[in-house]
């Protein structure tokens, strides 16, 4: 700011200035400042306290070497492309249904989107309850007579987290199917109309014509999935706790772990800093695109 | 949103004419029986049950005494209706030490919520007023890094974050959680209401300027009077957000001072004792009673409010 020359520049707007204080110190201090701290810090060995003591990649070394990191990145990559793909489709269909002129839209609408009002935790405790392979699912199939059914996805390591993205779905799919209906609802009425005028199927219609005229839906759907699925930390402790063994473990809980329990901060800076650099890599191409053009 | 005139048009083929005449004149087209609304409504039905089984488990558990539970299958309904789970859950259920159930983590949960909604909204109304009519060189730089901010992933920055509370002696405190919950609200909420003020006509700012009235006069006589349904979607939003947060409540609180979710997770998950399904799943209604009430009453603007949150961030 020229302000030292001309000060009257300074206190033109001072109270919008005053007013902004909070925003400029969130900003600064915790969104900038707090994450360069984090990013430096991830290239120390920190252990029960942050101290500056360089040791180069070696902390990232150690991350790439240990199991329990690959398992959680495998577990996430897993979990976020399924996730994508189903509640998108899931979401868009709903969306599609409820857009034909149905009666109860709007009961259909609230009970597609209730379970988004509801917390991870309680989602992953219910689901953790259905799940149950002695009352739940698998018990009542084999109470019918079929006795060698197995369906226990929390206990099995290899499936588990296919169980938590059930969960993770229902709670979900009805934000993405609101954005869609929004969406939907924002093309055209004579779209519809001219494609019946030349014959086109309605499965046509949606999947050439307006599926296309949606993509900044989609994509801002994305971007908020995506950025969504990154942050899975809450699910997965309700539901199983990371368990059986470290099977259903994931990046944000592999941050928390290393630094309140573990002691071993250097570890969690840069379990974290990996974090960062994923969402970097959703967001940024994203936002080129979007603010890019605009100017 | 479905109005007529979009009611009538797209029911089957033969309403083309009907649509090309204008669509609301005439009589409402009749709904048949036909293999299409079969389908349609079919699937609907299908998927609102497959929504809407965990929260019938969830009730009929809550109401089972735990013999029950262990012969039958989870979806059956209760023979016999008791209460006393939601009352152990509420009044005794342990966690730790503590066995005063999950009372305590309500009135934390309560004690966190309304400052933290208060000086949030707070805080982004004025925020968003500065960023809307008030506009100052430097504003839109530190407006975008907000806004990127809310993609930063939270485990970022919360060793930063204990840090500084540790450095004011708020750590610990439900103060210190009030504080991490109104910078963590405040991207979203600004842009929300940053939007919504610019979109009110500009000449009234302008009226206002000339009949002199001040930066502070304008926010709380004309703009504040004029958003209250706006000040309405960033409630929902916040109470929704804040009583739903588990990772913050977790990092930044003490056991005593625990909000309901993380208080929820340790009297479930908890790995001492016989497991009282029923009792946990009273305790899991309880914690979501909260946010399901708001969702229920608020109806369409709680979908105004994620539409907003989502569709414009």
């Amino acid at each position: 700011m020229s302000a030292a020359t001309r000060p009257s520049k300074l206190f033109k707007n001072l109270n919008a200035k005053i007013a902004s204080i909070p925003m400029i110190l969130t900003a600064l201090c915790v969104f900038v400042g707090g994450t360069t701290w984090t990013v430096v810090y991830s290239f120390t060995d920190s252990k029960l306290l942050p101290r500056l003591r360089f040791v180069g990649i070696e902390q990232y070394e150690r991350l790439w070497a240990s199991q329990r990191w690959i398992v959680s990145i495998e577990n996430l990559a897993i979990y976020g492309i399924l996730s994508l793909v189903f509640s998108l489709v899931i979401g868009f269909l709903l969306a599609a249904l409820l857009d034909q002129k149905i009666r109860f839209e709007d009961t259909f609408r609230t009970i597609f989107l209730y379970p988004f009002a509801l917390s991870f935790i309680v989602t992953g405790l219910v689901w953790q309850w259905i799940l149950n392979p002695q009352f739940g699912v698998q018990g009542i199939v084999r109470g019918l007579g079929w006795e060698s059914f197995s369906f226990d996805p929390l206990y099995n390591a290899d499936i588990v987290i296919y169980g938590i993205m059930i969960a993770g779905l229902w709670q979900g799919t009805g934000l993405v199917m609101c954005l869609m209906l929004a969406g939907l609802r924002g093309i055209d009425e004579d779209i519809w109309k001219a494609a019946r005028v030349d014959g086109i199927p309605m499965w046509k219609t949606y999947l050439f014509i307006v599926i296309p005229m949606m993509r900044p839906v989609f994509i801002t759907t994305l971007v908020i999935i995506a950025s969504g699925i990154v942050k899975l930390y809450d699910l997965v402790v309700a539901q199983t706790g990371g368990g059986p063994g470290n099977a259903s473990e994931v990046p944000a809980k592999y941050v928390y772990e290393f630094m309140f329990r573990a002691q071993n901060l250097g570890q969690g800076f840069a379990a974290s800093t990996m974090m960062l650099l994923t969402v970097a890599i959703i967001v940024v191409p994203w936002a080129y695109l979007e603010f890019g053009r605009r100017r | 949103m479905s109005n007529p005139a979009t009611l009538a048009a797209t029911v089957a083929g033969a309403d083309a004419i009907a649509a090309e005449l204008g669509g609301p004149s005439g009589p409402r087209p009749r709904v048949t029986f036909s293999r299409r609304n079969i389908i349609l409504y079919g699937t609907l039905i299908f998927a609102a049950i497959y929504y809407l089984i965990p929260l019938y488990v969830m009730v009929v558990t809550s109401l089972k005494g735990m013999p029950e539970i262990r012969l039958g299958n989870i979806f059956s309904p209760p023979i016999e209706i008791t209460f006393e789970p939601w009352v152990k859950a509420w009044a005794t259920a342990c966690t730790g030490l503590n066995c005063d159930g999950l009372s305590r983590g309500f009135w934390n949960s309560v004690r966190i919520t309304v400052p933290s909604v208060v000086l949030s909204i707070a805080i982004a109304s004025v925020n968003g007023y500065a960023l809307a009519n008030w506009r100052f060189k430097g504003a839109d730089l530190f407006f975008t890094i907000l806004i990127f901010g809310a993609f930063i992933p939270y485990q970022v920055m919360i060793y930063p974050i204990v840090i500084m509370l540790r450095e004011i002696g708020l750590y610990g405190s439900l103060t210190g959680l009030v504080i991490v919950h109104s910078i963590f609200g405040m991207p979203i909420l600004t842009l929300l209401f940053r939007n919504y003020f610019s979109s009110l006509p500009e000449e009234l700012f302008k009226a206002a300027r000339v009949d002199g009235a001040g930066f502070w006069g304008i926010y709380l006589r004309i703009m504040l009077p004029m958003s209250l349904p706006i000040f309405v979607v960033a409630v929902i939003l916040q109470v929704t957000g804040i009583w739903n947060d588990f990772l913050f409540g977790v990092v930044y609180t003490r056991p005593d001072t625990y909000p309901m979710t993380v208080q929820l997770n340790n009297i479930v998950n908890s790995t001492q004792g016989v497991k009282e399904y029923n009792v946990n799943m009273a305790a899991t209604i309880i914690t979501g009673l909260v946010p399901l009430a708001i969702y229920f009453i608020s109806g369409k603007l709680f979908v105004r409010g994620i539409a907003a949150g989502a569709v414009k961030g």
